[in-house]
């Protein structure tokens, strides 16, 4: 049977029963989104309700938001199928596992990272963002949520299994994401100056294209080595 | 073909013990004598008076932050290319030197910056940069240390160590990108070195004491690891150690 299934259709099947599983247990995508939310929320009450303060610290407070929700999915997304098997299974079919995790990052990134982005405009326009900054808080939410997903991945293939698990992630990713944190903020800032953020967001995407090169692989690398 | 031999550990722990009191004892005569001439012989500088002598601490410290790293990385590599199980030895028993030099360079940066700049602390690009490499230093241990397996641990720590020194450029140019205020550097530069023997001979001589230091600390800690994974072995009971 193994040897009809081309490499495409293994990638679309794990992700369509990414997709089902995540539909099904839809608190998953919802509560990283309503934590995006309230932490954002959280800021204006912080350090009070001026509209010139909000609008300085929206991008950074926006976008440190969004590293913490995605890092707080980020454990389950091998821990059930690691409990129930079905992560061996993975491992040992004849596709290269490095392949079917990519679609395992991808739909991380479709049930966390893109209602981030949906929902973003609507805050930044509550931190009273421009209209010019709003539109690169959403455009680079686009881009760097999925570089966030598989630098992630990484970090939850190493710890999967571990105890203290969710707070050990965060010490090894976190500091892997200063430099999404810092391209993206840069080119929000920037357009709300009024400069071209044009060098940010390619840098961005550079760095996108190298993580989903690389990360796929080097995250089916450490599940092998939890696995072992 | 006389590395691969010692890189067994029933040949590299007697190697490990004969070369140790070399090294230890040049780096105390080294960092004696590099004190004395930082403390006592070099001038102190026109402009930041006395201060100027912690940087005798304070730049080896810092350079050797980012080599143990360095260091580290290729050891990772190498051990992974060729399974050497040495390299796992020594990737865990530099590390937490690695991250005290780290440590030190970010305390006497900040004792320094409060007379220089008038705050002990700055957001500036080499600072952050700095801080961020203890982290990574930090994640690195806690990692290897919430692993039971030592296989386990590792190779996953190699993983690690491997991802941080491909992302160690991107987030420094982007933190330099972010914001710069510390001085540009000033001994290695195309030109050469930008400042005067007196103050350069010092920096150097503690710089090789630092080495040094690195090296026997970390042929210590590697000959205890190796005694606690060897313990049942039998060329360890034959030396009677």
């Amino acid at each position: 049977m193994a040897t009809n299934v081309t490499l495409f259709s293994a990638w679309r099947r794990v992700l369509k029963r990414e997709l089902i599983l995540a539909y099904r247990q839809r608190n998953d995508i919802i509560t990283p989104l309503i934590f995006f939310i309230i932490v954002i929320s959280l800021f204006p009450l912080g350090v009070g309700p001026e509209p010139e303060m909000l609008r300085t610290i929206a991008p950074g407070v926006i976008w440190v938001a969004a590293l913490l929700a995605t890092l707080l999915s980020l454990s389950r997304l091998f821990s059930n199928e690691l409990h129930d098997g079905t992560l061996e299974q993975l491992l040992l079919s004849p596709q290269p596992a490095s392949v079917l995790v990519s679609a395992k990052i991808f739909s991380h990134w479709l049930t966390t990272g893109l209602p981030l982005v949906f929902i973003s405009p609507l805050l930044a326009i509550s931190l009273d963002m421009p209209f010019n900054a709003v539109i690169y808080t959403t455009l680079t939410l686009l881009l760097g949520t999925p570089i966030l997903s598989l630098i992630g991945a990484v970090g939850a293939a190493l710890t999967l299994g571990l105890r203290g698990g969710g707070v050990l992630l965060a010490l090894l990713i976190l500091p892997l994401y200063i430099p999404v944190l810092i391209l993206a903020t840069g080119a929000i800032i920037a357009t709300s100056n009024a400069f071209p953020a044009d060098a940010q967001l390619s840098l961005l995407g550079a760095y996108l294209i190298v993580a989903a090169i690389f990360a796929p692989w080097i995250s089916s690398y450490s599940l092998r080595i939890s696995l072992d | 073909m006389i590395f691969q031999k010692y890189a067994a550990p029933k040949y590299f722990y007697p190697l490990a013990g004969k070369c140790l009191p070399w090294f230890a004892w040049l780096c105390i005569l080294t960092l004696g004598a590099g004190l004395y001439l930082g403390l006592f012989v070099a001038p102190p500088d026109y402009q930041q008076g006395e201060t100027v002598r912690i940087m005798f601490i304070h730049v080896p410290a810092a350079w050797m932050s980012m080599f143990i790293y360095a260091v580290m990385a290729g050891a990772a590599a190498v051990g992974m290319v060729w399974k050497i199980k040495l390299t796992d030895t020594f990737i865990s028993a530099a590390a937490p030197i690695g991250a005290s030099f780290t440590l030190i360079a970010l305390l006497t940066g900040s004792l320094w910056g409060k007379p220089m700049w008038g705050t002990w602390w700055v957001w500036d690009a080499r600072l952050t940069s700095e801080l961020i490499l203890l982290f990574l230093y930090l994640g690195f241990m806690s990692l290897q240390s919430a692993i039971d397996d030592p296989r386990r641990a590792a190779r996953a720590g190699a993983i690690l160590v491997l991802v941080g020194v491909i992302n160690l450029p991107v987030i420094h140019y982007s933190v330099e990108w972010w914001n710069t205020l510390h001085q540009p550097a000033s001994v290695v530069r195309a030109d050469g070195p930008r400042i005067h023997s007196s103050i350069l001979i010092p920096l150097l001589v503690m710089m090789g004491a630092f080495k040094l230091f690195f090296v026997s600390i970390v042929l210590l800690r590697m000959r205890s690891e190796i005694l606690e994974n060897e313990a049942d072995s039998r060329w360890l009971q034959e030396q009677g150690a």
